[in-house]
């Protein structure tokens, strides 16, 4: 299968910036993008974008054309929402249209605007995620369903919250060096253990934060990058997605992810790789055990080891396979439709030598990419390689 | 939130006839000609996709499963935290449902329960509640 190249990516700051409109927040992360990238807007021929809660946080929808304006593009724009996996969604399917030889450039990306609902109004946005007759209405809220996850999870396979503080601990450590993430301080396992409880067993470090912000990539077929000399080292050679029941409680595991492994299992098949030649994971952390399922579904980790991996050292910056070096959601930042392309944007930079976490994962020529909706009924995996 | 239109507005039908039903004690799921169970409301089966589903009744207990005890609500649940929300398996299949009636810190793994239609202390809206057959 022909590579698509990640010829450009830009985020902007992931934060509290209750007042930045989502347009504005969207063309900031194209512009650095198209800079990056080399490519000039007029080539553009679609505009894949991802939001999720939009008509709650801007009395906003139709956003596609909106924000291919905002990018200054004249090209067919389309909304994705897959809750938080809305851009990751977008991403595939805007790899499937250049592979299909229908485009050489797509503007493919995504945005959140959540700051101004207020805490309690982003935990409401957040909750429609779930099945509102049957989770919602019994008062189930987003972190409640993790917490319930975590719970079985620590029944199934053992485990407690120090193994998972360890996961929030890491993280932040991670996003130290990295200027576009909304936490950069360092945090201790008893600083987790002894945050207020959110949704036992998780608390306030265990959770990722409330934010605004704007994830872009310029991608591009193979032949164009060529033709153009585009300086663009890195390429998405697999996609997959997986799918589950949208209630917690009708699944057949409360403890794995199974969307995430059928995700997983198709990009790996599709990039012709497999777990063991992943040298870097960009995972959905929105919350500590969400980090423990990935790896489990990814396959980076057995079931019921993931609780060790961050304490243990093997996802850690200098472990055999760093998990969320950019400091993933849980430091970063979460802004729900931008996440997906952020982390792509995150492993694309890793690979190619530019990210401040680079030095560790030095001649790392193959990573992935984890994007969740919900509480993984949706769920997308896209692996990254270099390719000269 | 959306009004579940309990006396104005209006209805969902099969999930406010279905807390109806559980109110009066005659809680029931969806059975498929192949046995399989699930929620209402429903016109095919999402485990086989048959489409010739029948009531059948709910089994009087059931076992929590997993739970957590939530400290940061929605704002419809904003007077009600803490409280315990549990994932209960009534065999067939399972509810997500607040624990009644109890200290939230009491509830644990393995709790048998029954169905008890509770309300929303914040809204006033009807809630599935789980009421612990041993406190
Ligand atoms: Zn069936």
């Amino acid at each position: 299968m022909s590579p698509v190249r990640v010829a450009g990516a830009g985020l902007t700051p992931f934060g509290n910036v209750p007042e930045r409109t989502g347009r504005d927040l969207f063309a900031e992360a194209s512009t650095i993008a198209f800079e990056d990238s080399g490519v000039e807007r007029e080539d553009v021929e679609a505009v894949f974008y991802g939001n999720f809660m939009g008509e709650l946080s801007e009395h906003q929808g139709h956003q596609g054309p909106l924000m291919a304006e905002a990018a200054g593009v004249r090209a067919p724009a389309t909304r994705y929402e897959s809750a938080c996996a809305s851009s990751g969604v977008a991403v595939r399917d805007a790899v499937f249209r250049i592979r299909n030889g229908e485009a050489d450039v797509v503007l493919v990306g995504g945005t959140e605007r959540m700051t101004n609902l207020g805490t309690a109004g982003a935990t409401e946005a957040l909750a429609i995620a779930a099945d509102d007759l049957w989770e919602v209405r019994a008062g189930m809220t987003f972190p409640g369903a993790y917490a319930l996850m975590a719970q079985a999870y620590f029944a199934e396979y053992g485990g407690d919250r120090e193994g998972l503080a360890h996961v929030a601990v890491k993280n932040h450590e991670n996003a130290l060096p990295n200027e576009k993430a909304q936490y950069r301080s360092e945090i201790t396992v008893e600083d987790v253990l002894e945050a207020p409880q959110v949704s036992s067993p998780l608390g306030l470090y265990d959770s990722c934060p409330i934010s605004d912000g704007a994830a872009a990539l310029v991608l591009t077929s193979e032949a164009y990058a060529e033709e153009h000399g585009l300086e663009a080292p890195v390429a998405i050679t697999g996609t997959g997605q997986g799918g589950d029941r949208m209630a917690l409680h009708d699944r057949d595991y409360l403890a794995r992810s199974p969307a995430a492994s059928e995700a997983s299992e198709e990009a790996y098949a599709d990039a012709g790789v497999d777990a063991g030649d992943v040298d870097v994971a960009e995972v959905h952390d929105c919350f500590t055990i969400a980090e423990v399922l990935a790896i489990e579904a990814l396959g980076l980790e057995s079931v019921g080891e993931g609780i060790s991996a961050a304490r243990d050292g093997r996802t850690t910056a200098d472990g055999d396979t760093p998990v969320n070096l950019s400091g993933g959601l849980k430091a970063k930042g979460h802004p729900v439709g931008a996440t997906g392309a952020s982390q792509i944007a995150e492993i694309a930079a890793l690979l190619a030598g530019t990210h401040p976490n680079s030095e560790f994962v030095e001649g790392a020529t193959t990573g992935v990419a984890h994007n969740a909706g919900g509480t993984v009924a949706s769920a997308t995996v896209h692996v990254l390689e270099v390719i000269p | 939130m959306s009004d579940s239109g309990e006396s104005e507005g209006v209805q969902d039908a099969g999930f406010d006839d279905w807390v109806d039903a559980a109110e009066e004690g005659t809680a029931y799921y969806l059975e498929c000609p192949d046995g399989h169970g699930s929620l209402p409301p429903r016109r095919v089966c999402p485990e086989c996709g048959l489409t010739d589903l029948e009531r059948v009744d709910v089994p009087e207990t059931g076992t929590v499963e997993t739970y957590t005890v939530t400290h940061v609500p929605t704002p419809a649940f904003e007077d009600d935290a803490p409280y315990a929300t549990a994932i209960a398996d009534f065999g067939p299949v399972r509810i997500t449902g607040q624990v009644v009636g109890t200290d939230p810190d009491v509830v644990e793994d393995g709790l048998e329960v029954e169905l008890e239609i509770t309300v929303s202390q914040t809204t006033g809206e009807r809630v599935i509640g789980f009421d612990p057959l041993v406190r």
